[in-house]
């Protein structure tokens, strides 16, 4: 049993997960029945469906949505696709451009024979399945050659609107110091229900994540890497109304770190619970395969949550995601698990407390590599005092050995980041790390003090959430408001209508050649 | 590097304040003392510096000094720099639109109501069009409320909506005939390209094809928001950065009362 340094008792850390394991549980029951568009469009995607139409729609979405108007969305794409293979000797792509231009209806075709379909299928997904599992060893080979940099990994978003730029911001930041690069997506593109095409240049606090933006930066970023020596991840989100679908084309473009959580989608984004809890689940199974580190996005509870008063509800549903990660197959090593310093920094002794909760996570989660989000409700436009903010994250970042450092800019809340500002904090961060860099062995906390005893309260008040969740269910604790004081009806929110049950022919292959396997 | 500190240049200006010709103030009255920071796209060196103090002396500053060089990334090298002012404002002469209200604290503001009112005011607040920023509009909006100012929905006196993020104009507009609204806040926080002001003036022309303008009080409010930018959209006044509920519910409360609402 290891020893808490914070006085954690780990027969209560046990019970507590035990617990969200039944709630997470209970989630995985309802979603394993049904389907929605985003799955289906991610199977398209699979199958080598790519492209768009004369109207610029997705190729995926041409043929889901042809499946979902003539009302036959439950048995599948990947039945319907594969029956068509059989039938007409074409390949998906062909299959999908025929149904385009309205020459094809797959849904009126005699049914073959499963082992006929799976047969015509066979070679499709084996490229697939080969494509993802040589990225991964890809990006092994390269951690194993020009190696990577040590955690906490410094991760720096970039946000011009334009991927070329993006790529410049992103090299520069990478020379300077960064492990991740984020490349934050255009506002409100987590409410698209599709993926756009191609290359693209305009955005608005972001760029869009679309495939080739994905290829291009995966490009600059390997270039950067062998230029310093140093593996540069990418990461992107597969989080919102196409959460396995960009799942599926960062595994197939070689992406290392996902922004994948459907309770931040359903909080923050108003999308609904049913439709995104069922997309995550294929999402984790293809972060898990493709070796992606997906981050949690629980740091947000605190931006709407007093975060002293709410801790324990940012613990509470770090257990919750850790089940369902391990329900569909990402192990621990890939969690990577959020949290913030996030206090009003004019709270006393406000450092002692988001030090106590950083370490408590830290030993409730050993292996995951955690993502520590910087003070960003507080940032005020004082951008010295700022600074000063994110140089105590810091600290605390390095003290605790968290995992995926997301760096602070002083320039926060003003405007995305010019590129000195990601110097300055990169600076920041790197003397921190290095200065105090053993701090975290050589000190030891006071027994009954204020750091014990915080982290062990927030401890208490986690399970007993997580005890009086057990018997109502995730879906009704969102419904009180349980996290971040948002409200969030069942049968609410934005793409519910994406939802079906499975029917008689559906069939997903890519669930068992990708759960849990490497 | 340390020039500044050791100058022995002789500090002939007039020391004495002049409202009327002002200048930044570092550590004597009228040295006109201002500490810069930019990148310019070419490589650190000797060029970079003489290139970054032209740009100060076209900038209308003496003795420029660049007391730090670090190159970024290839051909990027970001400067810290300090040079002393030459130019001057009136400020004798200098008007600023401002929201002209007295700010109340909740239980003055609740009690004003009350007494001249008469009844509950409907509050509708929402942050409208693409922008997903929730910060703002809860700040306002929520009972806890921030940085020690509580939130509407904790007013005795105001019935608060907050109908959270990424609201269209047409759902916020119909949503405040629904609820009869006296107020309706809006909440921006992306700015990037301009967007908040495409989206704001929007709002307001569709309130005015509606007819509805002159009934509700209009609001904005955001970090890059001024109530001077707020009238020239056509808001009734706009709340920046370091305003809470408690300004804008004065406000909106003194407005009405104004107006002859009941």
């Amino acid at each position: 049993m290891q020893k808490s340094k914070v006085g954690l008792d780990f027969v209560e850390v046990e019970h507590a997960r035990s617990v969200a394991k039944k709630i997470a549980g209970q989630v995985q029951d309802f979603v394993e029945d049904y389907t929605t568009v985003a799955v289906e469009r991610t199977l398209c995607r699979f199958m080598g469906i790519d492209g768009v139409d004369a109207n610029e729609v997705p190729m995926p979405n041409v043929v889901v949505d042809e499946l979902k108007a003539k009302g036959v969305l439950g048995e599948g794409v990947m039945f319907y696709v594969g029956n068509a293979m059989v039938e007409t000797g074409k390949s998906p792509q062909e299959i999908a451009e025929a149904i385009a231009v309205g020459t094809l209806d797959i849904t009126k075709m005699p049914v073959h024979s499963k082992a006929d379909i799976d047969k015509a299928l066979e070679p499709v997904i084996n490229a697939t399945i080969d494509k993802v599992r040589g990225n991964r060893l890809r990006r092994e080979k390269y951690i194993e050659t020009i190696g990577e940099g040590s955690k906490p990994y410094l991760y720096i978003i970039v946000a011009t609107g334009n991927i070329y730029e993006d790529v410049v911001q992103a090299q520069a930041g990478a020379r300077q110091g960064a492990d991740i690069i984020a490349v934050i997506r255009t506002t409100g593109q987590s409410l698209l229900d599709y993926v756009p095409y191609g290359a693209t240049t305009e955005g608005f606090g972001g760029t869009f994540a679309t495939q080739e933006n994905f290829r291009i930066m995966r490009k600059a970023l390997d270039e950067v890497g062998e230029e310093v020596g140093r593996y540069i991840r990418l990461c992107n989100y597969c989080s919102g109304l196409c959460m396995p679908e960009i799942a599926a084309m960062g595994a197939l473009e070689g992406l290392d770190v996902m922004l994948n959580d459907a309770l931040y989608g359903i909080l923050f984004r108003d999308i609904n619970m049913q439709r995104t809890l069922i997309d995550q689940y294929f999402s984790r199974i293809i972060n898990g395969f493709a070796g992606v580190i997906i981050n949690t996005g629980e740091d947000n509870y605190l931006t709407t949550a007093d975060a002293y008063e709410e801790a324990h509800t940012v613990l509470a549903s770090d257990l919750i995601n850790e089940q369902l990660a391990l329900m569909a197959g990402l192990p621990e090593e890939q969690q990577g698990l959020g949290h913030a310093f996030e206090m009003d920094p004019m709270l006393e002794n406000g450092f002692l407390y988001e030090l106590a909760q950083a370490q408590m996570i830290r030993e409730i989660f050993p292996k995951a590599p955690l993502k520590y989000m910087p003070p960003t409700k507080f940032m005020t436009g004082n951008i010295f005092r700022g600074h000063i903010q994110d140089a105590l994250f810091n600290i605390i970042g390095q003290w605790t050995h968290q995992g995926l450092q997301l760096l602070g800019m002083p320039t926060e809340a003003i405007h995305t980041p010019f590129m000195s500002d990601r110097y300055l904090s990169i600076e920041n961060a790197k003397y921190i790390f290095n200065n105090m860099k053993d701090i975290g062995e050589e000190v030891e906390f006071k027994e009954g003090g204020i750091i014990k005893s915080r982290a062990q309260e927030v401890l208490h008040n986690a399970t007993k959430l997580l005890e009086a969740m057990e018997s109502e269910g995730l879906f009704t604790a969102l419904e009180k408001g349980i996290f971040a004081n948002v409200k969030r009806p069942k049968t609410g929110g934005k793409g519910l209508d994406g939802v079906t049950l499975k029917g008689e022919h559906y069939f997903n292959p890519f669930v068992e050649l990708m759960k849990g396997k490497k | 590097m340390s020039e500044g500190l050791y100058s022995m240049e002789a500090k002939d200006y007039d020391k004495t304040l002049d409202l009327t010709k002002i200048k930044p103030y570092g550590d004597t009255m009228n040295d006109g003392k201002v500490q810069l920071s930019f990148t310019l796209p070419v490589p650190a060196g000797a060029e970079a510096e003489e290139a970054a103090k032209q740009l100060l002396k076209k900038m209308g500053f003496e003795n420029p000094l660049v007391v730090y060089q670090k190159e970024l990334t290839e051909g990027f090298c970001f400067m810290n720099c300090y040079g002393s002012l030459t130019h001057t404002v009136d400020y004798t002469s200098i008007h600023v639109p401002k929201v002209e209200s007295t700010t109340m604290d909740m239980h003055e503001c609740d009690e004003y109501i009350r007494e001249h009112i008469g009844r509950k005011i409907v509050i509708v607040g929402a942050s409208t069009g693409t922008d997903a920023h929730t910060v703002g509009i809860d700040a306002i909006m929520n009972m806890k409320g921030y940085a020690g100012h509580y939130g509407l929905e904790r007013y005795d006196m105001i019935d608060a909506y907050n109908l959270g993020s990424q609201v269209p104009n047409e759902e916020f507009i119909a949503k405040g005939i629904e609820l009869h609204a006296d107020a309706l806040i809006v909440s921006q926080t992306v700015t990037q390209k301009d967007v908040h002001i495409k989206n704001l003036t929007e709002l307001v022309e569709m309130l005015e094809a509606e007819g509805l303008r002159d009934k509700v009080i209009l609001i904005c409010g955001g970090p890059r928001i001024s109530h001077e930018l707020a009238k020239e959209l056509g808001y009734d006044a706009g709340f920046g950065p370091n305003t809470y509920a408690d300004d804008e519910a004065s406000y909106i409360a003194q407005e009405m009362v104004a107006r002859g609402w009941k």
